[in-house]
C-alpha cells in the first residue's frame, strides 16, 4: 500500500509522475466531504501511530483542543533516527507526493492552516525533494491559500533537524522548531494537543502514519479496520538490518507475518554458516529477545481467552504481540544479530549511542546513560568485572520512571534486557577476552 | 559577515515562514554553514543579531546539535555510521580505511585538507549497512574495498584540481 511505487523502475518523485499514478484525487475527494467525517473515518480505521509508540491515531486527532481560538499546527515528524528504522527515508526520497497529499487531508480534517515538516539534518536531499515537490504542488494548487478553489488553504514548509536524536520525541522536536534546544516538555501541562508549537494545538504524526491517512480516506475507515489484525490494523514497513541474507525493508498486513516468516521466508535467513542469536524487534530501544527463548500466557482472540506458547520464530510482528512478550513493536525496525556478535560489545555499541544523544535535561538519564557507556567501553578496553552486569542493570533500573521523556526508558531497556537475558556473557567477558582473538572478528566499539 | 547574495535571498525567505522569529534560528545556522562551512563566533552574533536574540540563544542551540560545527573541516565531510547495524557490518573497519588511506584521525583535518572523517550515529539507512555520506550524499554498502574506491575518487579529484 504504502510502498506500492517504491523501487519501481520509471516512478520518479516528480508531481507528474504521481498524477499518471492517480495522485491527489484522494485529495480531491477529501475537501468535498466534511472534515469530522475524515476525522472519523480515521477513528474507525484504528490507525496506530508508526513512529514507535504505537499511540492511536484518531484519538490523537479527538484530543485536539478545537475551542482555544488559537491556531491549530500539524507536525510531519519526519525525524527518521531510531536506529535500525530506515522507512520513511524510501518515501521522501521517493514517493514525497504521497507525504504531501496525506498531510493535506490531515490538516483539511483539522482545519490546520499551518504544516511544518521536520526532517533529519541528515537528509539534506531528501529535505530538497520535499520542497521541490511542495513547490510543485502549489502550483497545481494542492498546498497555498485556496486548495482547489474551496476557499480553504493551507501551507507548508520543511524544517531542517541538524543531527539531534532527541528531536524525534514530539516535545522536543516543537522546542526545537521554536529555535531552541530540543529540551523535551513535561506532560502535564504541555501536550501537544493543547499547548504545542507557540503554546498553540499541535499534531505531531509520522511520515508513515500520514501516508496510511491517505489510504483511510480512500478506502473507508471501516474497509482499513478489516487489513491487518484486530487493534493491529492496516499495514507497516518492517525494517530488516544486520545478519540477514536480504536485509531490507518489506511491507505486510500488521500481524499477518511472524518473526519467523520474516526472517526465514523473506530476509533468507542467517548468513551462511551463522546462526541466530538475538533479535531486537523494534528499533534499538525494544528490548532484545533472546532466540531460543519461549514466551508463554493467555492471549485474547476474539471474545476468548487463549494460551499461547511461542517460540520466537512464532511471534506475530504486530504491537500487541511484541508487548505481550516484553519487548515493542515499536518503529519496525528489526535488528538481527547472529552468533558471532558479543553481547557485551554490542550493548557498549547502543549505550555509546544514547549517551551521545541524551539531551542532558533530566540527571538520571544525563549521568545514567553516560555511566552506562563508560561501564560497557571499560569492559571491553579495559578490565571486565564479575559484578559489572548487576552494575549496569542498577545504573538502568535508577534512570527508567524518572525522567521528562521515554529517552529514560529508551535508554535503560537494552541495558536491563541485556542483562536480563544474557547476563551469563556478561560475567563471563572477562574469561572471553583471553581468548586469542579471531583474525577479522567483528568490531562493534 | 560576508555571505553571498543568494544566501541573504534565503534567509530573508525563510524567516517568514515562523510565527516567531527565534523559530529560524536553525535554518539560518544550516545556510551560514552550508555557505562559510562553518559557524563563527561573528556567525553567532550576526545570526542573534538578525532574529533579535541574545548570543546565547544561538550558541546554546550550536553546541546542542552535533551537525553545526565550530571550526572549518577539510573539503570534504566523510561521515561514516557508527551505530549498531552498520557495525554489525564492518562499519568499523570502514571508518579505519577513510582514515589510513588520508593519513588522518577522526575528527581532524586530513594533512592534505581534503577530508575530515567522522563517525555519526544512525543515518536511517540500516538495511544496506554500512553506510557513509560524503558531503550531501549517500553511499550504501561501504565495505573496506568500496571505502578504498571512494577515497580513489576524492584523490583523483583532488589531483585534477590542482593541475
Amino acid at each position: 500500500m504504502i510502498f506500492k511505487h517504491i523501487d519501481e523502475v520509471g516512478y520518479t518523485p516528480d508531481i507528474d509522475c504521481y498524477l499518471r499514478h492517480g495522485g491527489y484525487e484522494i485529495l480531491k475527494n477529501a475537501v468535498t466531504r466534511k472534515p469530522e467525517e475524515l476525522i472519523d473515518q480515521v477513528k474507525k480505521s484504528g490507525l496506530r501511530g508508526r513512529g514507535g509508540a504505537g499511540f492511536p491515531c484518531g484519538v490523537k486527532w479527538g484530543l485536539v483542543d478545537r475551542k482555544s481560538g488559537k491556531p491549530i499546527y500539524l507536525i510531519v515528524n519526519a525525524d527518521e533516527s531510531e536506529p535500525g528504522t530506515f522507512k520513511d527515508r524510501y518515501i521522501i526520497h521517493q514517493d514525497p507526493h504521497q507525504l504531501i497529499e496525506g498531510t493535506m487531508i490531515s490538516c483539511f480534517a483539522n482545519n490546520v492552516k499551518q504544516a511544518y515538516i521536520y526532517i533529519r539534518g541528515e537528509f539534506p536531499i531528501g529535505a530538497r525533494i520535499l520542497e521541490q515537490a511542495i513547490a510543485e504542488a502549489r502550483r497545481h494548487n494542492f498546498v497555498g491559500p485556496n486548495i482547489l478553489g474551496t476557499g480553504y488553504g493551507c501551507e507548508i514548509y520543511v524544517h531542517r533537524g541538524a543531527g539531534a536524536y532527541i528531536c524525534g520525541e514530539e516535545t522536543g522536536l516543537i522546542e526545537s522548531l521554536e529555535g531552541k534546544r530540543a529540551y523535551p516538555r513535561i506532560k502535564p501541562p504541555y501536550f501537544p494537543a493543547v499547548l504545542g508549537l507557540y503554546q498553540c494545538p499541535t499534531i505531531v504524526n509520522n511520515v508513515e502514519t500520514l501516508c496510511h491517512v491517505k489510504h483511510i480516506v480512500e478506502i473507508g475507515g471501516e474497509a482499513y479496520s478489516k487489513i491487518g489484525t484486530p487493534n493491529n490494523t492496516g499495514t507497516r514497513i518492517l525494517c530488516v538490518s544486520g545478519h540477514v541474507r536480504k536485509p531490507g525493508y518489506y511491507e505486510y498486513e500488521v500481524g499477518k507475518i511472524t518473526l519467523g516468516q520474516l526472517l526465514y521466508d523473506v530476509c533468507g535467513g542467517p548468513l551462511p554458516g551463522r546462526t541466530f542469536k538475538a533479535i531486537i524487534p523494534g528499533g534499538s530501544s525494544a528490548k532484545v529477545l533472546k532466540v531460543g527463548e519461549r514466551y508463554k500466557g493467555k492471549r485474547k482472540v476474539g471474545a476468548e481467552m487463549v494460551d499461547y506458547d511461542w517460540g520466537i520464530e512464532d511471534v506475530p510482528m504486530d504491537f500487541d504481540s511484541l508487548a505481550m512478550i516484553g519487548s515493542m513493536g515499536g518503529s519496525g525496525g528489526v535488528i538481527v544479530m547472529d552468533d558471532s556478535v558479543n553481547m557485551v560489545e554490542a550493548l557498549a555499541n547502543i549505550n555509546a549511542f544514547y549517551s551521545h544523544e541524551s539531551c542532558g535535561q533530566c540527571t538520571p538519564c544525563r549521568e545514567g546513560s553516560l555511566w552506562m557507556k563508560k561501564i560497557t567501553s571499560r569492559m571491553v578496553y579495559e578490565e571486565a568485572r564479575a559484578e559489572d552486569g548487576a552494575l549496569l542493570k542498577s545504573v538502568a533500573d535508577q534512570i527508567a520512571g524518572r525522567t521528562i521523556c521515554a529517552f529514560g526508558e529508551a535508554c535503560s531497556w537494552p541495558t536491563q534486557s541485556f542483562i536480563a537475558k544474557f547476563g551469563d556473557e556478561f560475567k563471563g567477558y572477562s574469561e572471553t577476552k583471553k581468548q586469542p582473538k579471531v583474525p577479522d572478528s567483528l568490531e562493534l566499539i | 559577515m560576508n555571505l553571498k547574495p543568494e544566501t541573504l535571498a534565503r534567509i530573508d525567505e525563510v524567516i517568514p515562514h515562523y510565527a516567531s522569529k527565534r523559530s529560524a534560528t536553525l535554518p539560518l545556522l544550516h545556510l551560514i554553514q552550508e555557505d562559510v562551512g562553518w559557524i563563527s563566533k561573528e556567525a553567532i552574533e550576526w545570526v542573534a543579531a538578525k532574529l533579535e536574540l541574545q548570543p546565547i540563544n544561538v550558541y546554546e542551540v550550536v553546541t546542542f546539535y552535533p551537525m553545526f560545527r565550530q571550526k572549518p573541516i577539510g573539503r570534504r565531510h566523510i561521515k561514516v555510521c557508527r551505530t549498531l547495524s552498520c557495525a554489525l557490518m564492518g562499519g568499523y573497519k570502514t571508518c579505519e580505511t577513510f582514515e589510513k588511506e588520508f593519513d588522518t584521525k577522526m575528527g581532524e583535518v586530513s594533512p592534505d585538507g581534503e577530508v575530515t572523517v567522522e563517525f555519526v550515529e544512525c543515518l536511517a539507512s540500516c538495511g544496506t549497512a554500512p553506510v557513509v555520506m560524503i558531503d550531501d550524499e549517500l553511499h550504501e554498502n561501504v565495505d573496506s574495498a568500496k571505502a578504498k574506491h571512494l577515497c580513489g575518487q576524492i584523490k583523483a579529484e583532488a589531483s585534477q584540481r590542482k593541475t
